[in-house]
């Protein structure tokens, strides 16, 4: 069940693959069958449920704040201000857009680089080489997902607050430095990926353990490394609940937070509602995950005939 | 690379050193915040104003910025950092959080009035009296200043009010021949005539909120709390709740009452298009209205509150003021800061000029404050209406000491009696069997 | 692993794993580990701190409130669970079938809302959702009746169900996906050698290639479905009086401690929780891999 996973995860590509290969007699058979319009019908109405969402985003990124109200969600209305919807966004409050921008990348950039780090080391150490409570290691990590994130909130932040972290990066970079999927991808994947006698030969040239995982084993984990970097991507992108409680002052909440702001300032005594400015940002915080994501996707592609080598 | 080390490094030596503090952390809860701070008396005010020095304010008024930035010009030495740690409900969870750890809590932070007895309840307010506060009594309302003390202590200084006050949509009203109702009864005739004319119309919006229940009993007559020390007594069903429920419970059986969600995006577009005909809300609303409801331009008016026996008579709906926490490092500053937030003619203005509706007595009876024609209200004299409202106001209301929680499962309780149109009564009674279950769990003494 | 003697490679492993199992420890363990402290305890407003030994349990074993929350996750998860992971399938089984044209587009188009933010997709599904200004009263406008009402008691799991399935549905499509293409190409020959059709084909070979896949998806969903918070909390300023505090077992522990202060109580449920999970996690792998040995 495990190798499947990871070959899962790290092969997408149909192109790469053998598959067919030089037996292509017939054009049609399970091997080649005939491309079907109905069945690419059927398909496209799935691709519609995904995409109708985005699309109402993107559509609705251009209206005013009345123009929300008094037009049909999935066509335009009289006034197309995008850019001035833009310019809203980036501006409001100083620009504290920008400002939750740049720190989503930083908690991307060293919380998701940093989980990929330490996951790709943990379960290549795990793979490759045998040290007492390995097991109990794994039953352990995961066993610990199975713990309700939101429920641990409250001693999380009782001990970071002692530490003196949370309203600090660190209250949303450390907890980010983990995942246990990542750990359990790597591992898995190591155990085929990197031989072991060439792990062996290496020792017998008399290179050391870390110079060789860092010349040699991590190119041949390269595909595990760079999906599980996607995933703590995705992840630290997206996270929410744990900056909601960790941090008061807005000048460090990440984009996710901010925009839930925004939303909750239409409520009460001194209400101030800006849809149109959360939808707007809504459409911006999408936009470079979702370039991230074209751009992993390729470099999954590639780090493919890295992993082909092994068969 | 080597810096990607030493971020790690860091991490580790955090991580070392956070593995050492959870042994201690087992053993010891974060200790209480410290007490009511050093005594200290007015003089210590200016001269904490001249030294100078830092502060930390929460708050999520519009007007927090201007009032900062004027205060620092005013008072060089001192440095304000203003923080908007979320709105109502958001920041009293961070404020409690920070409680909770000992540390993290601002100096001064911005605190509703229904909050407060809940936050002076945990020693996490400092008594302002001990600066002399205390001799600002005549400069605000007086049920304002009954909010802001409780159990004896100064935890606050108001910052503005929200006497309530019947909003209404001029246009609808004519269209459909509705006469301005004054009483409740006539609101409920003026709710079935406008429903029966036009079936997209409504007298109001109300899906249950604890607010507008809390500040409607009020103006019953109701008195359903009352807290004396740790002593807690709860009774959902007196005279004035009933007198309330009575009204109500027409409006939600009838199916009288838009079930849109109040502060939703579709509220709002309800408040500009016609089809939410009234508000029973705070005077602080014109502001609202003004800011984000720009199709209502014109055709909103404001009336008295209606009454039930044509006694004029209004309660207090939202507004809060500020309070100095315990664990300010500098408290006297923080107090400083304070007296002149919510009592300095110069921030008051900045306050009134982004559209709040203000708490001081020098501001309520200035006759060019209460004759200020208002522009969106097509020229009313609003102001003549709202002022009156806040003479009106009953006296002798209390919230619970924990009522930020009571509020959070009023949708549990009450709210269940308005999605399924079932008497008031058993939504309230509901209501106040948790409230009794909380308060023993808690340690209060509650008495029914 | 013969010219590694046993010791070093006991110190160098750790060495490798060292740095994750601390942050682990800080981050995972220590919580727990001082949940499970908490849920010994008792914490008034007025009385202050005391141990109380299990009586936090027994006091949630009969807590409506409680059990409420968990059987509607539950009820959510029998049904929202399989419907997912069967349109992730027949997605992953149509675009691996090679009859589609443009099956790179259909594969990245499906797989994009797994990179939305939760918050923002809720907003999103919020704003879609309206029955008044929403696309939805556009479509009730169309059908000419009130059809859909997603805030309504009646609709509102079907609501949060819809924005889950269309959160994470690309994201099982692709792992059942890339599942597929590990199949050896040799395999597929065999079969057509054997004149299998397409549905023998997916019956014999493509299910028994995706069951390690299954079971992990099914692993996850399982968690996540337990754990349900971000979508009904947001969605909660909408249809305040549809989702209590207590909607969902994790809505509930978040309320008791963040609005009522019950840190005991809250960490109590966590505790709670997260055995339920652990034990029905480990239930569904365990059946999953005995079959797979069969």
């Amino acid at each position: 069940m495990t190798a499947t996973l990871t070959e899962a995860m790290t092969t997408t590509d149909a192109s790469s693959r053998g598959r067919g290969g030089p037996t292509r007699r017939r054009a049609a058979s399970v091997l080649r069958p005939r491309k079907s319009v109905a069945f690419t019908i059927l398909m496209a109405i799935f691709v519609v449920y995904a995409l109708v969402p985005l699309l109402w985003l993107v559509i609705n990124a251009t209206k005013t704040q009345a123009g929300l109200f008094s037009s049909f969600g999935l066509w335009f209305s009289d006034d197309f201000v995008i850019f001035q919807n833009i310019w809203e966004t980036l501006t409001y409050d100083d620009g504290i857009f920008l400002r939750w921008l740049g720190n989503t990348l930083l908690y991307v950039v060293v919380g998701a680089g940093g989980a990929t780090l330490l996951a790709t080391l943990a379960g290549y150490g795990l793979a490759k080489f045998r040290f007492a409570g390995r097991r109990a290691i794994f039953a352990v990590v995961l066993g610990a997902i199975a713990v309700p994130g939101t429920a641990l909130a409250v001693p999380t932040f009782l001990m970071f607050s002692q530490l003196g972290l949370t309203n600090t990066p660190w209250a949303i970079i450390i907890p980010s430095l983990i995942s246990p999927f990542g750990l359990y991808l790597i591992w898995v994947y190591a155990v085929d990926s990197v031989p072991t006698e060439l792990l062996e030969a290496a020792r017998m040239d008399g290179a050391g353990e870390f110079r060789t995982f860092f010349t040699i084993s991590i190119r041949l984990l390269a595909p595990g490394i760079v999906t599980v970097l996607l995933f703590t991507v995705v992840a630290t992108w997206n996270n929410y609940f744990l900056p909601l409680i960790m941090l008061s002052d807005p000048t460090w909440y990440p984009l996710t937070v901010g925009l839930n702001q925004w939303n909750a300032q239409a409520t009460g005594v001194s209400a101030q509602p800006i849809y149109n400015l959360v939808i707007t940002g809504s459409l911006l915080t999408i936009i470079p995950i979702v370039v991230a994501f074209l751009g992993l996707q390729r470099f999954w592609q590639s780090g493919l005939s890295a992993g082909s080598v092994k068969q | 690379m080597s810096s990607s080390r030493s971020a790690l490094r860091r991490t580790l030596t955090i991580a070392a050193t956070a593995a050492l503090a959870i042994g201690g952390l087992a053993a010891c809860s974060p200790s209480a915040a410290g007490g009511g701070g050093a005594a200290g008396d007015p003089a210590d005010l200016d001269a904490a104003l001249e030294k100078g020095g830092e502060l930390t304010y929460w708050s999520w008024t519009p007007s927090a910025e201007a009032q900062v930035a004027a205060f620092e010009e005013a008072y060089p030495n001192v440095d304000v950092e203003l923080v908007n740690a979320g709105t109502n409900t958001e920041e009293y969870t961070k404020l409690q959080n920070a409680i909770k750890a000992g540390s993290g809590a601002p100096d001064v932070v911005q605190i509703e009035y229904y909050a407060l007895p809940q936050f002076a309840m945990s020693d996490s307010l400092v008594d302002l009296s001990q600066y002399g506060l205390d001799e600002l009594e005549d400069d605000y309302s007086a049920s304002t200043w009954g909010a802001v003390n409780v159990d004896g202590k100064l935890v606050g200084l108001p910052q503005d009010s929200g006497p309530m006050a019947l909003f209404y949509n001029q246009t609808v009203f004519d269209q459909f021949g509705i006469a301005v109702p004054e009483t409740w009864d006539q609101y409920v005739e003026a709710a079935r005539q406008l429903q029966a004319a036009d079936p997209t119309k409504f007298i109001t919006a109300d899906t249950g909120d604890a607010g507008f229940t809390t500040s409607m009993i009020w103006q019953a007559g109701g008195r359903p709390f009352s807290i004396d020390g740790t002593d807690v007594a709860i009774d959902l069903a007196d005279e004035g709740v009933q007198k309330w429920t009575g009204v109500w419970d027409q409006l939600i059986s009838e199916g009288l009452l838009s079930d849109t969600p109040g502060w939703s995006d579709e509220w709002y577009q309800g408040l500009g298009d016609g089809s939410i005909a009234t508000l029973v809300i705070g005077a602080w609303m014109p502001g609202v209205l003004e800011s984000s409801v720009p199709d209502g331009a014109g055709h909103w008016r404001v009336a008295p509150m209606p009454t039930y026996d044509g006694t004029p008579v209004a309660a207090e709906n939202g507004g809060g003021g500020q309070s100095v926490t315990s664990q300010s490092k500098n408290p006297a500053l923080a107090a400083a800061f304070l007296r002149w937030l919510n009592n300095d003619p110069a921030s008051i203005d900045v306050f009134l000029e982004s559209g709040g509706f203000p708490a001081t007595t020098a501001e309520l009876d200035d006759p060019e404050f209460v004759g200020a024609e208002s522009e969106y209200f097509g020229g009313q004299k609003i102001n003549e209406v709202l002022t009156q409202a806040s003479k009106d106001v009953s006296t002798g209301w209390s919230y619970l000491p924990y009522q930020v929680y009571a509020n959070s499962i009023f949708g549990d309780t009450v709210g269940q009696a308005y999605a399924n149109r079932t008497p008031l009564a058993d939504g309230l009674a509901d209501w106040q069997a948790q409230l009794v279950e909380y308060g023993d769990e808690q340690g209060f003494t509650v008495s029914e | 692993m013969t010219t590694l003697s046993r010791s070093r490679s006991e110190w160098k492993g750790l060495a490798f794993t060292a740095p994750f199992l601390i942050v682990f420890l800080l981050v995972f363990v220590a919580p727990v580990v001082y949940s499970v402290y908490l849920s010994l305890f008792r914490e008034q407003m007025v009385g202050g701190n005391a141990f109380v030994g299990l009586e936090n349990y027994a006091e949630l074993v009969v807590d409506a409130q409680f059990w409420e929350g968990f059987l509607r996750v539950l009820l959510f998860l029998v049904i929202q669970v399989p419907v997912m992971l069967v349109l992730a399938l027949v997605a992953a089984l149509a675009i691996d079938s090679a009859r589609l044209h443009a099956s790179g587009f259909f594969r990245i188009a499906i797989f994009l809302p797994y990179a939305v933010p939760a918050v923002v997709a809720v907003l999103m599904w919020g704003f879609i959702y309206g029955d008044q200004f929403g696309l939805v009263a556009n479509l009730n406008d169309w059908l000419g009746a009130s059809v859909f009402a997603p805030f309504s008691r009646d609709w509102i799991l079907v609501s949060i169900g819809n924005i889950v399935t269309w959160e994470f549905v690309g994201y099982n499509m692709l792992i059942f996906y890339s599942a597929l293409k590990v199949v050896p190409g040799d395999l597929y020959e065999a079969a057509e050698l054997d004149g299998a059709g397409a549905f023998r084909v997916i019956r014999a070979i493509k299910l028994q290639a995706l069951r390690g896949a299954i079971v992990i998806a099914t692993i996850f969903s399982i968690i996540g479905s337990f754990q349900l918070f971000n979508e009904p909390n947001i969605l909660r300023t909408l249809a305040p009086n549809i989702i209590t505090t207590f909607f969902t077992p994790n809505m509930y522990a978040y309320n008791l401690s963040f609005s009522g202060q019950q840190y005991n109580a809250s960490a109590t449920v966590a505790i709670v929780m997260g055995v339920i999970t652990a034990v029905i996690a480990y239930v569904v792998q365990l059946r999953g891999s005995r079959k797979e040995e069969r």
